[in-house]
Order: structure tokens, then sequence, then C-alpha cells
């Protein structure tokens, strides 16, 4: 519909430079959704790019395509928990209600909660009094409520566990709002490594080895380390520490094997990543970075969602020409309706052609269509912050007859915001250019910026039909 | 103004930028302030377009009427290391540590005490003096975590002071702990004006008041224009379809009523989201914090856009 406007505009402004674009194959995620072979969809991205809404709105599509989805959130905010029709998400899988699901398609949804993750593991792995002393662990405590990783670490937990309880086909999950993009993925190994390192031996070594001679070598390291970190720290703190993994020893190899069989389940070939960016440099330069991360970490990328893309139906009507057009009508300037004389080339300050001018008086069919140097002092503009006059506004503008100067006013209104909307297609169409010339191999799916925010299903809904409408026709 | 500016917001709302504008603004006049970031992200060397920042202090920027920025990406480990070495003398044992893994363990897993090497190393730049007794920089701005971890970031020495009941930790964890929540510091959130970071904005301020940090002034960004409001576009979708288009025409754009109605939705489109605008503002007024507005920068945070956000905030009062 919007390439015949343009056509029929007959404007010959030129079109913006798409033919690097052109060249980037479209994200098809209804295939995706549809595929049962697809089990798990990973959301990553930069923070406030629309990760979660992403995922929601995915979840809602997939059940009503038939999926029976479970979404993995980490931090949502509480109105996409309420647009679910959930008042909290919790650490449970509860039921979304609402799902127009054809074939027994049912939409479940949760939020991670990263502390009753961890002391659900230490439950179910540890003998009742051994847990209860992890659990009444000062350090553990801090620990489980939130060090840098934990959330990373307990989302892949999480994972985990709904993959292995095979309820659903299909799971979606959005990374935490990390300090960067790559803490999600970095997360097990970084406890792995402090599992397997040194100093944990070191902490346990007392307790496992007591003064054994064999184990001088490392007493010495010991006494040496206890004593700079029981200097540092207090020595109530190492204890507490020695204390917390001496408990959890016996449960350091689950947590290990666990870590990498998540680690594994994201190589897999039912995983699919989608990169979730806008298009803005910084959310772009993360999305860059992640998509060479997953490459590396052979994380099988199914492409990038860029949200919050900008269209217009009148794309042939360039910024330049816009504005000129605004200005020529704010200076009550009129040009031959057929000649295609934009009155760009004559200086602002010469009075109009006459015959411009009876031109104009007929187009209109306005008498009063002698141009005015300040039609906003006569025809006072409307007022964005005075609500109160409004009603009075409508009234005046609304009357059959509106002054020509009204429509004047508001036709370069029009305008300006047509111009600032190209300006803003252009610059999104840079920072996408700079993206496709570092990553042309990746698809991906745009998804038409609303104007306000998600608040139910239909928002979701919405969202998902524009996920999956391809490429924007004028963008 | 405090000396300590720490600012925080929802991601994707300029925290950076605004946190660079802000150090640029106290450092008009004569005045030196230094930049901080504790992500890890290098955000500030994108932002300046300078080469990564290593663990030094450098200057980056000279601010009009010879102010100067220095900027430090404050790095978890080498803080650390330097602490050792700067007050327990224990340089040699610090890279024993390190072989052990002990270093890696206080940095990243070792709950809070990366967070407070962090907010030390910030609060030990605030209290510097040099040799003639005045301050090294007369403000210290912080590129800080987003809002959703603000008050768990600032207050994390809280927590260690009680995990760490004695020693020169605990002391430090409490020290650092007496600078953020005094007059000194005062923490800034920066948000759009759209529903989720004014949630979020609401939100940490609530969770800031708290925990007794000293909330600054919310900062709305990326502020843009109203070309039109909802009555001119109501007003122009109704019968004047043929009036706008003769309009257009009269100024050379031909395409007649197909052509406005796309421009029309465009109209519906800003006109919402003026509404929505005015929505979220009213909810920010409601929070009762006083705020900066910054407008939109075409092109992103270049370099001349930093200055023309510092010069802003400046005429709205920074550095007054």
């Amino acid at each position: 519909m919007t390439e015949k406007v343009l056509d029929a505009t007959g404007l010959d402004a030129p079109r913006p430079d798409t033919t690097g674009l052109d060249a980037v194959p479209v994200l098809e995620l209804d295939p995706l959704i549809d595929d049962r072979g697809t089990r798990i969809i990973v959301c990553c991205g930069a923070g406030g790019v629309g990760k979660t809404t992403t995922a929601a709105a995915l979840g809602v599509r997939a059940a009503e395509r038939g999926r029976r989805v479970v979404v993995l959130t980490i931090d949502p905010a509480r109105r996409l928990a309420q647009s679910m029709g959930i008042d909290s998400l919790d650490n449970t899988p509860r039921k979304v209600d609402g799902i127009k699901g054809s074939d027994g398609g049912e939409l479940h949804a949760m939020m991670l909660d990263m502390k009753r993750t961890f002391d659900e593991i230490v439950e179910a792995h540890a003998d009742p009094e051994r847990a209860r002393a992890i659990l009444e662990n000062p350090f553990y405590q801090s620990l489980s409520a939130g060090f840098a990783g934990t959330q990373e670490y307990m989302a892949m937990e999480k994972l985990g566990q709904l993959r292995a309880r095979d309820e659903w086909d299909l799971i979606v999950v959005d990374t935490p709002p990390s300090r960067s993009a790559l803490d999600f993925l970095d997360a097990p190994k970084r406890l792995g490594s402090f599992l397997d390192g040194k100093f944990i031996k070191l902490l346990m070594a007392p307790a496992k080895v007591g003064g054994r001679a064999g184990m001088k070598f490392l007493n010495v390291g010991m006494s040496m380390m206890t004593g700079t970190l029981g200097k540092l720290l207090g020595g109530q703190f190492l204890k507490d520490v020695q204390t917390f993994v001496a408990a959890m020893d016996t449960m350091f190899g689950g947590f290990r094997t666990r870590a990498d069989a998540t680690y594994r389940l994201l190589q897999a070939p039912g995983t699919a990543f989608l990169v979730v960016a806008t298009p803005e440099r910084d959310a772009l330069r993360e999305a860059a970075y992640f998509v060479e991360r997953l490459a590396a970490e052979e994380m099988p990328l199914a492409g990038l969602v860029l949200n919050r893309v900008h269209g217009s139906g009148a794309a042939g009507l360039s910024a330049e020409r816009a504005r000129a057009a605004a200005e020529n009508l704010d200076e009550g300037r009129m040009t031959d309706q057929g000649g295609g004389k934009t009155g760009r080339s004559g200086s602002p300050a010469t009075s109009p052609e006459p015959s411009d001018l009876a031109t104009a008086a007929v187009v209109s069919s306005v008498p009063e269509a002698a141009p005015t140097a300040e039609p906003a002092a006569q025809h006072p503009d409307v007022d964005a912050d005075d609500i109160a006059v409004r009603d009075d506004i409508d009234v005046r503008v609304d009357t059959d007859a509106p002054a020509d100067t009204d429509v004047r006013h508001l036709t370069a209104g029009l305008l300006r915001l047509h111009a600032e909307r190209m300006r803003v297609l252009a610059r999104e169409q840079r920072t996408r250019d700079r993206f496709t010339a570092l990553h042309p191999e990746v698809a991906v799916a745009e998804v038409a910026a609303l104007p306000g925010d998600v608040h139910d299903l239909a928002g979701l809904r919405a969202i998902g039909d524009r996920l999956t409408a391809g490429r924007m026709p004028s963008a | 103004m405090s000396r300590l500016q720490v600012v925080s917001g929802k991601g994707g709302t300029g925290k950076t930028t605004v946190a660079a504008a802000l150090a640029l603004a106290l450092a008009t006049e004569g005045k030196r302030t230094l930049l901080v970031e504790v992500e890890g992200r290098q955000g500030i060397a994108q932002l300046f377009e300078t080469e990564a920042l290593p663990y030094e202090e450098r200057k980056i920027a000279v601010a009009p009427g010879g102010g100067e920025v220095y900027a430090l990406a404050i790095d978890a480990e080498r803080a650390l290391l330097d602490y050792l070495q700067m007050f327990y003398k224990l340089g040699g044992a610090g890279r024993a540590l390190k072989k052990l893994g002990a270093i890696d363990f206080a940095t990243t897993i070792a709950p809070g005490v990366r967070d407070v090497l962090l907010t030390g190393k910030a609060c030990e730049a605030v209290r510097r003096r040099e040799k003639h007794g005045g301050h090294t920089y007369d403000h210290v701005v912080m590129d800080a975590p987003p809002t959703g971890r603000i008050t768990r970031f600032l207050n994390v020495n809280d927590e260690v002071a009680g995990l760490a009941r004695i020693g020169p930790i605990h002391n430090q964890a409490q020290a650092v702990m007496r600078v953020l929540k005094s007059p000194e510091t005062a923490v800034h959130l920066v948000t759009l004006l759209e529903e989720m970071p004014v949630q979020e904005t609401a939100d940490g301020i609530a969770e800031l008041r708290a925990a007794e940090l000293p909330v600054g002034r919310v900062v709305v960004n990326m502020v843009r224009p109203h070309v039109l409001d909802e009555a001119a576009v109501r007003a122009a979708s109704g019968d004047h379809r043929d009036a706008i288009a003769r309009s257009l025409a009269s100024v050379g754009v031909p395409g007649g009523t197909r052509l406005v109605e796309p421009l029309l939705d465009q109209a519906a489109e800003h006109a919402r989201r003026v509404e929505l605008e005015r929505e979220q503002r009213a909810v920010l007024d409601g929070i009762g914090v006083p705020a900066y507005e910054l407008p939109f920068l075409g092109d992103g945070g270049d370099i001349a856009g930093l200055y023309r956000l510092a010069k802003e905030l400046r005429k709205q009062g920074v550095g007054a």
C-alpha cells in the first residue's frame, strides 16, 4: 500500500539507499516457533531493547499456534507480568489464561527468583541437616541473594530444570540484565573454574586433610592465605566461608555437571538464540558483540530481532523537501500547483508573484489567502500543554470552512513531523548499515515501533504480529 | 553540589552519556572532575572516541573556561591489588593470592567484595587531597550500574561490614558507607518519558530512600519537541483531507489525499506519544524529585553532542 502511495505522488526525491539492506536475509520467526524441533529460544541483547517483551510475545504466539510453552523471565517489569494476566510471577511456572490456542497450545510463565532457586538446589541435593547448615550460613545467604554471577548461573540452572521436566515442548528464556552481554555465557565456566581451582581446595584443606604430613606445602600456603585474608576480612568471615565450602563440598560436583550439561544444551540443534536490539548505535554494537561471541561458543544463532524500527508511508517525500514546503507554508508563499515549483529557489524575503497568489486563492477557495508575515500571531498555535482550551480549539478548527491559515499551519506541522520522521529513518538506516557490514549473514526480523507500552495479551499479540511480518515495506 | 555524583538509569536511557555531560558541566570554569566507570564496558572511551581506558586516571576532555575532565575505568582486580599494596604493603602476598585464584574469588565470586572495591575506589578519589591541601578533584561523577541494581550496589558496604565484622575491610566498608550516605553524595536516575523507565525510576527512588541513600535528581533524557498536539491531529483527520491536500499542492507537494493519509497516520502516532509523555511527566511530578531535562540528540552521543548537553545542564543550574 505504501509503495503505491509513493508512486502515486510522482515525487522524484531519491529513495533512501537500501541496496545494502536488500541483501540481508529476513528472519522468519513463524517457521522457527512452528518447528517442533525448536525446544529452547534464548533472547539476549543489551538492556532496554525489549528482550523480555520479545520473549513474552513469542511465547504467546507459539502457544496460540499449538505449542506448550513456558516463558522464563529474569527481571520483568511488573506490567509485563500483568500483561500476561498474572499479578506477580514467581519461581514456579503459572498458567497464563486467555490463550486462544487452536491445537491445545498452552502458555506458562515464571520469573526467576535466584535465592529460591539456589535454596531448592541445596534442599534437593543435601540431607536435611547439611541443608540447614548451608541455608543458615551467613556467607551462603549473601551469596544466594546476589553476588555477581548468581543470577546468570541460576538462570542456567532453572533452564536445565525446566528442560528436564519435559512438560513443555518450547522454553522461551530472556537473559538477565547483565553488566555485560558476556556474563550469561561466562557464568557456568566461571563457577566451574572457581570450583576446580586451587583456592577452593585450599579452603577445604583443613576440613579434609587436617595436618597430614603430605599436605605440609599446602598448609603453608593455607596459613599464609588465611593469615592475609583473615587480616583483611576478619576471622569470622573466613570461618563462615570455610564452613560453607565444607558443607557444599559434596554438591559442588553436581553444580559443575549441571552447568556443563546446560551449556551443551544451549549448543544443541534444538536451541535458537535471538539477539535483540534496537536500531541505535550502542544496542547494535552490543548485538554485534553477541553475534561474534555466540559464534565463538558454537551456539546456534537464529538471527537478529530489531525492535522499534520506524517506517513511513510517505517515504518518497524527503526530509529536505518536506521542511522546505513547511517553511513556504509558514511564510504564506504559494507556488503554482501544477508547475512542481517548491519555492525553494526564491529567497524568503521575496514577495510572491501575483500569479502564484491568484492560483492559491482559487485552489483554497478562501479569499483570505494573502500571505502574512506571522500567521501564528493571528491564529495562535494549539498549545500542547494547555488541555483546558482544547475543546474550544476543536470547535474552532472543526467548522465547515476552516480558515486557510489554520490548514496551512496544520499542513506545515504535518510536513515538519514527516521531515523529523525521515531523519529518524535515515539515522536508523546508517546504524543498521554498520551492523550489516560486519554481519551480512545474520537474518533480521524488524519490529515496527509501537507508540506506547504493552499492557495485555492483545498487546503481546500485536508485537507477535509485527515480529513475524517480515521486513517493513518502507524501511 | 555534592562532590560525588552517582548516575544510574534503566538500560537504554543514556546514563553514560548523561554522566559524561555532567562531568563536563561540572568542570566548566576551571574545575577538575573525574569520570569513573565501574562496569568494565569502556563506555566512556567509546563516547569520547578514544582508545580503551587503562586502569589509570587520564585527562580525556577540556571544558569551556579551562576545566578538565579526567576518566578512570575502575577494574576490581587491580583495585584490590593496589589496595593490598597501598594499605598493607602486601604486594607480594597479592601476587601469591592471585596465583591461587583468591583474587579472582574475591573480585568475581565473593559477595559484594567487587562492589566494595569499586565504590571504595570512587570514594578514595573523592577524599584525595593535593599537597597544598585542596581536593584533587572538585567532583567525581560515577557512571554507575543500572537502576535495578543501584541500591544494592551502593549499599553493599553495609552488607560487607556485617559479614566481615572486624578488620580493615570492615572499617573500609564503613568509611565508604559514611561518604555514600552523606550530603557529599547525590544519586541521579536517568529516565525517558516512557512507561517502563519511569516506573523503574519511581521504584529506584523508593529503594534509595528506604536505604537512606541521598537521591539527587531525575534526569529526563532524550526529550523530543512536540510538533503537533492531539487536538490539531483530531482536527486534521476530520473533513479537511482535501484542504490539506490543496495546501500541500499550493507549495508544490503533489500526491493529493493519498499522501495526506500517511502524514495523518504519523501525526496520530505523534499525538499518542505526546499524550503518553504527558502521563509519564505527571507520574514523575508525583515522585517529588527535581528534574533536569535534556534534549534528544539526533545522531547519538558524539562529542559535540556531549558539549551541548553539558551546556544545557549548566543552564539548568549544574555547577552554579
